[in-house]
């Protein structure tokens, strides 16, 4: 699966086009992150478990999109968005979404 | 003294003394990590010189592509205690609030340097996209910025060579 976020993949040809597929996950942090997180937020900086937490969530739900592609039969998704939003407090959701293509060489 | 005055001191000093404790060692370490992630962003940035990060979708014409692919990192960042107390100050008067200003910009550059890491083989990262959202306010606080996550994305390309 080649994954891009230009309107097509460079170098090859779209032939066909499957429409939209998207993926979302809604995490939250646990309550061991918020403590560490706390005590950074004195000192200010990256608060490197929400990155890491943010990370994992943003490659499950692109999991999923690559999923819903691999069943619609394509073998690329062009134009990817990424969108985070906190959903509430203290959970986020990760949304992505493209659109299916199959590309020749 | 009085043994009441002893412990109305000691609920003072308790009281006021914490906050201040946590402003000064939010400047103090605050700063110092910063300066810290300023100078390695710079380090890292004039190491990566050559493998440009461009918002344009345009590809090199004259040369034909080996391999692309969907790069994307983020970081999650919040402001010390003490900066934290100054943006609040500066939210009565109005202007310019630079603690925010430097948190963002290093946080941008990072992100994108993140980027160029994942694949350093490509030859140009183009179609870059970068994103802010504030994923929490930090303690339950409705009032500041909380925790924001700068998300950087973008097609890496590897000519052929």
């Amino acid at each position: 699966m080649i994954l891009s976020n230009t309107e097509n993949i460079p170098g090859r040809q779209i032939q066909e086009h499957y429409g939209l597929v998207s993926g979302n996950t809604v995490r939250a942090k646990n309550v061991g992150r918020d403590i560490a997180a706390g005590f950074k937020n004195l000192v200010g900086g990256e608060l490197k478990g929400y990155t890491e937490l943010l990370e994992d969530a943003r490659k499950e739900s692109t999991n999923r999109m690559i999923e819903q592609a691999e069943a619609l039969g394509a073998n690329a998704i062009v134009n990817i968005r990424f969108s985070t939003s906190a959903v509430a407090q203290g959970a986020a959701e990760l949304y992505v979404y493209g659109t299916a293509v199959k590309v020749g060489l | 003294m009085e043994p009441e005055d002893v412990i109305g001191l000691v609920f003072a000093a308790l009281i006021y003394g914490i906050p201040v404790f946590l402003a000064v060692m939010g400047f103090v370490v605050g700063g110092m990590l910063e300066s810290a992630h300023f100078k390695s962003i710079k380090a890292r940035e004039a190491g990566l010189s050559h493998y440009p990060a461009v918002p344009t979708p345009s590809l090199d014409p004259g040369r034909s592509v080996a391999h692309t692919e969907l790069v994307a990192a983020s970081v999650v960042v919040s402001l010390d205690y003490f900066k934290r107390i100054l943006a609040s100050f500066r939210n009565i008067f109005g202007g310019r609030v630079r603690s925010y200003e430097s948190l963002l910009d290093r946080a941008k550059r990072e992100a994108i340097l993140r980027l160029k890491e994942q694949s350093p083989e490509a030859h140009i990262i183009v179609n870059l996209r970068v994103n802010t959202s504030q994923i929490s306010s930090t303690q339950g606080r409705k009032k500041g910025l909380g925790a924001v996550e700068v998300l950087a994305a973008g097609t890496a390309v590897q000519y052929r060579s």
